[in-house]
């Protein structure tokens, strides 16, 4: 019971990450149909960023406020410099090109950091643990990592749903042509989503700072399960992104910790726990590949 | 207030407008008329830079709008209605209206929700319904009311009764006149001959991608031979 809990917050956990990661990726696949592969490198940016900062001045919440604005700007000047150019090409283009551009930064953090990680500390008043249940302790952080990711969440459901520009960045998705003769600077809009994409995707790289190692191609592991995310929420899809955040993020993290478990009862020990990991390393697939089954354009696909 | 003098427009090879030219004032009902493909709307697409325009000159209270982007000519305070509606499906009727308001022309009393929509009241019982699940007729009233919203100096209609029912044109022809009474200028296209004439000031003929006739509605009314040669009626 007491792992059953621990597991299903760990999942939690990584689901919040998840989503915030996918949630500026659907949004600029949904909106500006570019297949981005550097999404990750923004993630590792904003945990180098802010590792380097909490480390200079002793503060993670300076590290965070610096992290964060530093992202969203490299990323609004990828976009401006490259990434609007591919708008129109076709993706094969898309791929090459952002997939250089993982290259390139994980390339430069190299020179900038070198090829030894880098380690956050938790901060001081953040660390130890809270009994949510009384008797099952679970690390205070793990717990901020997931409420911020829920705040966000709902931050981003009110943007789209009350604000103006939220409705122009819908509107602008549905139908840019007609967006722009009604006086909507759709390219400045585009560079916004992007900004805003990738400080997601630095806050998510600053929160797993502290719990994982900070290094040169962080972003390109978490990037695959972001592709899955996606592709089961529904292509450009906000809500879609935080349910498949969520469920990728429960279905790893109990697949990894119960299947060994299930097949210790059946098979010997060493058997089970290797037939048990492989499997659970492909649960996240055979999820996405049933989802498509069931619904071909994921589970809450944008308003077409 | 509109001075468009003799713009060429290309879609890739071909040549859709051959040096159109045509001139709209301060609180003036102008059309555009011609039959199907003569390049009527292709001149407001390059009107508001949506088609690039290849040579010409185009300009808006003096401001030459040729090389401006979409969103800077409309800026400017020219509201589109465009063929085929375009509604966003995806929004509310309230975010359609909403989405885009704006006092582009300046005006002392902009247009509020509440006004637009005593114009259409039809509009109103379907504020939370999405632009897809409205019919035809709901669409075009909200196209008119989305590009009135930016309370444009000049608004440009493409097709506004294309495909509706008698009752729902009327609605619209009727909302058109009220505006004209305040002085709204207004570019129009339409193929309703007759409530054209009732509306319009002016009127320019096109065809084949060239303006071939302009004047006032007494000389269409009065000219069987053109209405019969260029308009088909
Ligand atoms: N998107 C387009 N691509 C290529 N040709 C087009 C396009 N739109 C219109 N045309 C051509 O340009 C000419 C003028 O069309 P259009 O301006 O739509 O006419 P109208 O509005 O008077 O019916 C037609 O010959 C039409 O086939
Ligand atoms: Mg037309």
């Amino acid at each position: 019971m007491l792992l059953v809990f621990e597991q299903l917050l760990n999942g939690l956990q990584l689901g919040v990450t998840l989503f915030l990661l996918s949630a500026g990726l659907t949004l600029i696949f949904g909106i500006m149909q570019v297949i981005n592969l550097a999404h990750g490198s923004f993630y590792m940016i904003g945990a180098y960023v802010a590792a380097t900062v909490t480390a200079y001045t002793g503060s993670f919440l300076l590290g965070l406020a610096v992290a964060l604005p530093v992202t969203a700007l490299i990323g609004m000047l990828v976009e401006m410099s490259m990434l609007r150019r591919l708008y129109h090409k076709e993706h094969v283009d898309q791929v090459l090109a952002t997939f250089g551009l993982i290259m390139f930064f994980n390339e430069l953090t190299r020179i900038i950091w070198g090829r030894q990680p880098l380690f956050m500390d938790v901060p001081a008043w953040l660390s130890g643990s809270i009994e949510l249940i009384p008797g099952i302790p679970y690390p205070t952080y793990r717990l901020a990592v997931i409420g911020v990711g829920l705040l966000v969440a709902l931050f981003l459901y009110l943007m789209f749903a009350y604000t103006r520009i939220g409705m122009q960045i819908r509107a602008g998705a549905s139908n840019r042509e007609m967006a722009a003769a009604l006086g909507i600077n759709i390219k400045r809009l585009y560079t916004l989503v992007f900004g805003l994409g990738t400080l997601l995707a630095g806050l998510a790289g600053v929160m797993a700072g502290p719990i994982l190692a900070v290094e040169a191609g962080m972003g390109e592991s978490i990037l695959i399960l972001t592709f899955v995310v996606i592709v089961i929420g529904g292509i450009g899809s906000v809500r879609g992104a935080f349910v498949g955040a969520l469920l990728v993020g429960m279905v790893d993290t109990l697949g990894r910790a119960f299947l060994p478990l299930f097949f210790r009862l059946v098979f010997p020990a060493a058997t089970a726990d290797g037939a048990a990991a492989s499997i659970a390393s492909m649960l996240i697939y055979l999820l996405m590949a049933a989802i498509l089954i069931w619904r071909p354009r994921g589970l809450l696909p944008a308003h077409s | 207030m509109l001075k468009v003098e003799g713009i060429e427009t290309f879609y890739g090879s071909s040549q859709a407008l051959f040096g159109v030219s045509l001139q709209i004032g301060d609180g003036e009902v102008v059309t555009l008329l011609g039959r199907n493909g003569m390049g009527k709307s292709t001149t407001v697409k390059s009107i508001m830079g949506i088609t690039p325009v290849s040579s010409g000159r185009m300009s808006f209270n003096n401001i030459d709008i040729h090389p401006l982007p979409s969103y800077a000519i409309a800026r400017l305070g020219i509201g589109l209605v465009p063929e085929g509606r375009q509604i966003f499906p995806n929004l509310t009727v309230r975010e359609n209206i909403l989405v885009a308001a704006a006092n582009r022309g300046g005006r002392k009393e902009p247009y509020t929700v509440e006004e637009v929509l005593e114009i259409f009241p039809r509009l109103a019982e379907r504020l939370n319904h999405y632009g897809d699940q409205l019919s035809g007729g709901e669409q075009q009233m909200l196209a008119v009311v989305r590009a009135l919203m930016t309370n444009p100096k000049l608004m440009i209609l493409d097709e506004a009764t294309e495909g509706l029912a008698p009752l729902v044109r009327k609605e619209i022809w009727h909302g058109l006149s009220v505006l004209k009474g305040r002085g709204q200028a207004i570019l129009v296209i339409d193929k309703n001959l007759d409530a054209l004439m009732k509306l319009a000031d002016r009127h320019y003929i096109m065809e084949k991608g060239q303006v071939v006739w302009s004047g006032e509605t007494a000389a269409i009314a009065a000219n069987e031979k053109l209405k019969a040669r260029y308009l088909g009626v």
